[in-house]
Order: structure tokens, then sequence, then C-alpha cells
């Protein structure tokens, strides 16, 4: 039986219910959200279950919503089920200000380097990560470059606000 | 631990009484190919650990790309794999041709697997006598050398650049390919396929090579998986995982072709897969040619889809019609509105699974930019594959992986 997103949350659901929300389906890929204390849960049950084996983590990133009140930031797993070839997108959301989520790094060697990229960008605290310090950055560095506070270009210009990148 | 009390140096606790070496690899050795730094633990010859060291080139690419239009940021992915340009630029074409709901002509989408497939070929050629040049056979390197640069000249007078290309554009190609492009490319195919039998013959089965690459820098198809590899260096280690067979992207579907696997991952098997993919590759770019003569009429002069909201009008048009006006004003001004969405599109790099996440909110830069680059999640296993082996072997290991440092520090 292939493997479809329907059968996907089906099973999600079963398994923890309204644990998991925020089912979308866009541009063919399956993407839900969970809270963040049950991010390991979630992974290692799609890595275990007989029928769905995520096993491959195709990438890991983080994103910054600073509008978003107690969800700015968000970790972003990219999952394959390389022998049924599809491919889902789970989210995790976390406060800025107590910026912890739980390693996959147990899970997944590959996720590893890009939790520390995660951390070193946007300061997500990978709990329980065996190495956890920056790796793109300099170690000096004191803050999270990558987060939408600090703007790209020169603060003193003013050609190049916001409403010239149709925000705002 | 006398003599460190009298001058007051502060060395690491422990490390006078180790037994084992302290050797710093890197950044810029001749040996690395490009800026990787390795702390090395050494017990004699014998490598005991490591520590790498990344991030000496990195460049912002993903907070650069956040206050950019999609057309702006085709020069940045050129400067990711740098071997092989053309398949990052289409990587990136195909991301937002996904997100703006853009289809492309079927000549379009040959054209760009014949330009993807010599960017796979440079690159793999690149790697594979790199492999060479560090067991000690300078020959083939320079021998494969004349050739890449024929690639180079195939990719100038598409796009009028050599190694940071910026080809091709949202839609299409800036232009159509002219016959001294198709001309360079049927000498590529008439006289690449002697020269790489060549290259194979200097290599496969000599002893030298086969000593010094066999058995070395294995890994199990398992802990490949778990490490995240992908590419020629996942093949290698036996799972026939491809993105163009997978999950095909520019008509990939319509080709026969073959995916090389090896057995044991290990050096001589990443050589060997690199080398089958190239024979692949040729047979590829040979399918591609024929399908594109077959096109008649007006059919066969298709370049780009018809997409006037994100594709560059002709100039002449700029100056002559009013509509055509507008859009250029727009385009270059980057006023082209993108729908709301996320969109993750992968295409098959040159090492591996090169992946585009990308988030709009409506805006006209991306909200955010992900890339998935393919040997910033395998350079990981590094240490464990080098571990226990001799030094010389982990410099082999290095260029076998091809690591390629912009990719890596992006």
């Amino acid at each position: 039986m292939a493997l479809t997103n329907e059968y996907i949350q089906q099973k999600l659901k079963e398994k923890f219910g309204e644990l998991v929300y925020n089912f979308e389906e866009t541009y063919g890929m399956l993407s839900f959200e969970a809270p963040k204390d049950q991010n390991l849960k979630v992974l290692q049950f799609l890595y275990d279950e007989e029928s769905l084996q995520f096993r491959f983590l195709t990438d890991l990133c983080a994103v910054n919503y600073p509008d978003d009140a107690g969800r700015e930031l968000a970790v972003v797993y990219h999952l394959h089920n390389l022998t049924e070839n599809i491919r889902i997108r789970f989210k995790v959301f976390t406060a800025v200000e107590t910026p912890d989520v739980f390693t996959a790094s147990q899970l997944f060697s590959s996720a590893n380097w890009m939790e520390r990229e995660s951390y070193d960008f946007y300061g997500v605290n990978f709990v329980g990560h065996p190495n956890l310090k920056r790796i793109l950055n300099v170690d000096e560095m004191d803050y999270f470059p990558l987060r939408k506070e600090y703007p790209l270009e020169d603060q003193t210009r003013i050609d190049k606000d916001d409403e010239m990148f149709g925000r705002g | 631990m006398l003599a460190q009390q009298q001058h007051n140096i502060k060395l690491p606790e422990g490390s006078i009484e180790k037994e084992t070496t302290t050797l710093n690899v890197g950044p810029t050795h001749p040996a690395t190919h490009g800026v990787f730094q390795n702390i090395m633990e050494l017990d004699g010859e014998r490598v005991v650990s490591t520590e790498q060291t990344v991030g000496y080139i990195h460049r912002a690419f993903e907070k650069l790309a956040e206050r950019r239009p999609l057309y702006q940021i085709t020069p940045i992915t050129d400067r990711l794999n740098y071997c092989s340009s053309p398949i990052n630029n289409m990587g990136w074409h195909l991301t937002c041709e996904k997100l703006l709901g853009v289809s492309t002509p079927k000549r379009v989408d040959y054209l760009r697997v014949i330009i993807m497939e010599l960017a796979r070929i440079s690159d793999h050629l690149i790697c594979n006598s790199i492999v060479g040049v560090d067991t000690g056979a300078y020959t083939g390197f320079l021998y494969v050398m004349q050739y890449r640069e024929l690639i180079y000249e195939i990719y100038e007078e598409v796009c009028g650049s050599r190694l940071t290309t910026n080809i091709g554009r949202i839609g299409g190609f800036e232009r159509n390919f002219t016959n001294t492009a198709f001309t360079k490319l049927e000498k590529f195919l008439k006289e690449y396929p002697k020269v790489l039998k060549e290259f194979e013959n200097l290599f496969t089965r000599n002893r030298i090579f086969m000593e010094r690459t066999q058995g070395t820098g294995g890994i199990s198809a398992e802990r490949a998986l778990n490490y995240g590899f992908t590419g020629p260096n996942l093949r290698a280690a036996g799972v026939d995982y491809d993105v163009r067979v997978h999950s095909p992207y520019s008509s990939y579907q319509d080709f026969n072709f073959t995916v090389p696997v090896g057995t044991t991952g290990d050096n001589y098997d990443r050589f060997l897969v690199r080398n089958a993919e190239m024979w692949q590759s040729l047979s590829i770019i040979e399918q591609a040619y024929q399908k594109i003569q077959e096109f008649k009429g007006a059919d066969a002069e298709v370049y780009h889809a018809d997409v006037p909201e994100y594709y560059l009008p002709k100039k002449e048009d700029v100056y002559t019609k009013m509509e055509a006006l507008i859009w250029h004003f727009k385009i270059i001004m980057g006023e082209v509105e993108m729908p709301k969405g996320e969109v993750y599109q992968a295409v098959e790099g040159g090492n591996g699974e090169l992946g585009f996440y990308l988030i709009s909110d409506g805006g006209r830069t991306p909200f955010r930019l992900h890339f998935r680059r393919p040997c910033f999640i395998y350079y990981q296993a590094y240490p464990e594959l080098i571990q226990g082996g001799m030094l010389s072997d982990a410099i082999v290991t290095m260029s076998s992986l091809n690591l390629i440092a912009g990719e890596l520090d992006a």
C-alpha cells in the first residue's frame, strides 16, 4: 500500500490525538506541528512505526517569526521515507525567552551540526546536545544574527526600509 | 612539567603526559583543497580523533537572501558548490518556479538537463582527479582538465561566464543556445568518452591506487543514512537514492539511465560510483541533445516559458512597447509579488541532495531561505570515517568526500 499524506495524518492523530495539529498540505508536502516538549516523541514514533519509517532527516533549520508572541522561534524538520519516497515537514515552536528544544542528535547523527547551526544563527537551545557551540560564526559573537531584529542593511539608510520589500 | 612551570606557558591539562600527538591540519593546507581545519590527535601515524573547524568562508547567504528579490539570489547560489554552479542555479530557478506556479516548456527542460549533466561531469571530474592527485597520480588530473575547460566554454557560450555562472532565469534561459554552443557540445560528446576511458584505465585497476583507496574511509549504509549522506557518497555505500529518479524535476523522467551503486562506501567505491555516473551523464546528454533536435518550427526556438511577470522582456521591446517597459521596470525593481507559502525543492547536486527551503510571507523577498547543503551535513561523519586509519588515508578520504568549502560554509 502506498503511503499517503492522509494515512500519515491519521496515524499521527491516532497516536498523539490533540498533540499534533495544524495539518497542512502545501505544494504536495504534508506539514504539521506539535508542542515543543513532544518533538522527540513524534520523531521517534515516525522513525519506529512500521508503516511510516521516516528514517532520513533531510533538513533541520530554525525560523524566526518576531510578531508571533510566544511562538517566535520555529524548528523545522524535513523528514524523508526513502523506501516509499515521501517527505513530510514537522515544526515545533518556542518562545524566544525560553528557546529550549530537545535535541534530535541521539536519533539522527546528522542533526548534530544542523542543530549547532540553528543555535548559532537563532539561539535555539537544544537540550541534551553533546556539543552545542557556534559552528559557522566566531565563538566570541554575542548575538544570534539571523533573528529578524538584526537588520541586514545599515540602519541609517532610509531607502531600504521594509516598505521597499512589500512589507509594513 | 617543569618547563611548563618555569616559562609560565599555559598548556591544557595533561598535554605533556599524554601519549598522542596533536597535529593541526589546515585551514590553508595544500592537501585539503579548500579551507578546512582539522585538529587531529595522532598515535604515531594513526588518527585517534579529530575535531573539525568550519565556517572560515561563511558569507551569511541566508541573511543576504532575506533582502533580495528572487532573481538577485541566483548569483548567491553560484557560490555554494562552485564546481557545479549551474546545478545550484537550476535548483534555485526550480524552487522559484514551484512557488510561483510557472511551468516550463519541454525544450527548456532538456536544455537545462544538458547544462546540469555537464556540470555534474565537471564536478565529478574534479573530485576524482583530485583523489588521484592525493594518491600520487598527477597525470589524470592534468589530462582531464582540458575537457573541463571545454565544458566551461560551453557555459560561456550560453551565459557568458565560466565558474560562477548565474545561468538561466526563472522560466528558462536568458538567451537561446547558439550554434557554437551546440558545435562545442558535439565536440565534447565525440571526444570525451575516449578521454574518460583513458582516465579509467589509469586508475581503476591501478595497483597502487587500489591499495591506497580500498578499505579506507568506508561507511556502512546504515550509518551513512543516519549521517544524512546523499549523492555519490551514499550510493557508494549501497543505497540507490537519487533525487533525479525519486522526485524527477526538469523532465528527468523522460531519460533512460541507471543509478550506479557501490557496496562498501570506501574511497575506492566512491571513485567508481562517480566514474560510472559520468558515463550515465554522457548518455543523458546524448538523449537530451537528440530530443532537442526533434523539435521543429517555432518549437525549436523556445528557450523560456511565456511568463512576462517573471521573465525579462527583450531589450528592443522595452524601448518600443509600453507593456514590456512596465514588466521590465517591475522585475528589475523587485516589485514582483510572490504568493504566500512554503516550498522545499531538491535537486541532485554534484555531491548530494541540494535542497532549497523557501518561506514566502507575500513580500517581495523570501521571508526565510534555507539551503540544505549536502556536504555540510555529511562532513560530520569525517571523524568516524578516518578514526583508526593512517593520516595519509585521512587526506584521501577528505578529497574523495567531495567537500566544497563554499557550500560547507554558505
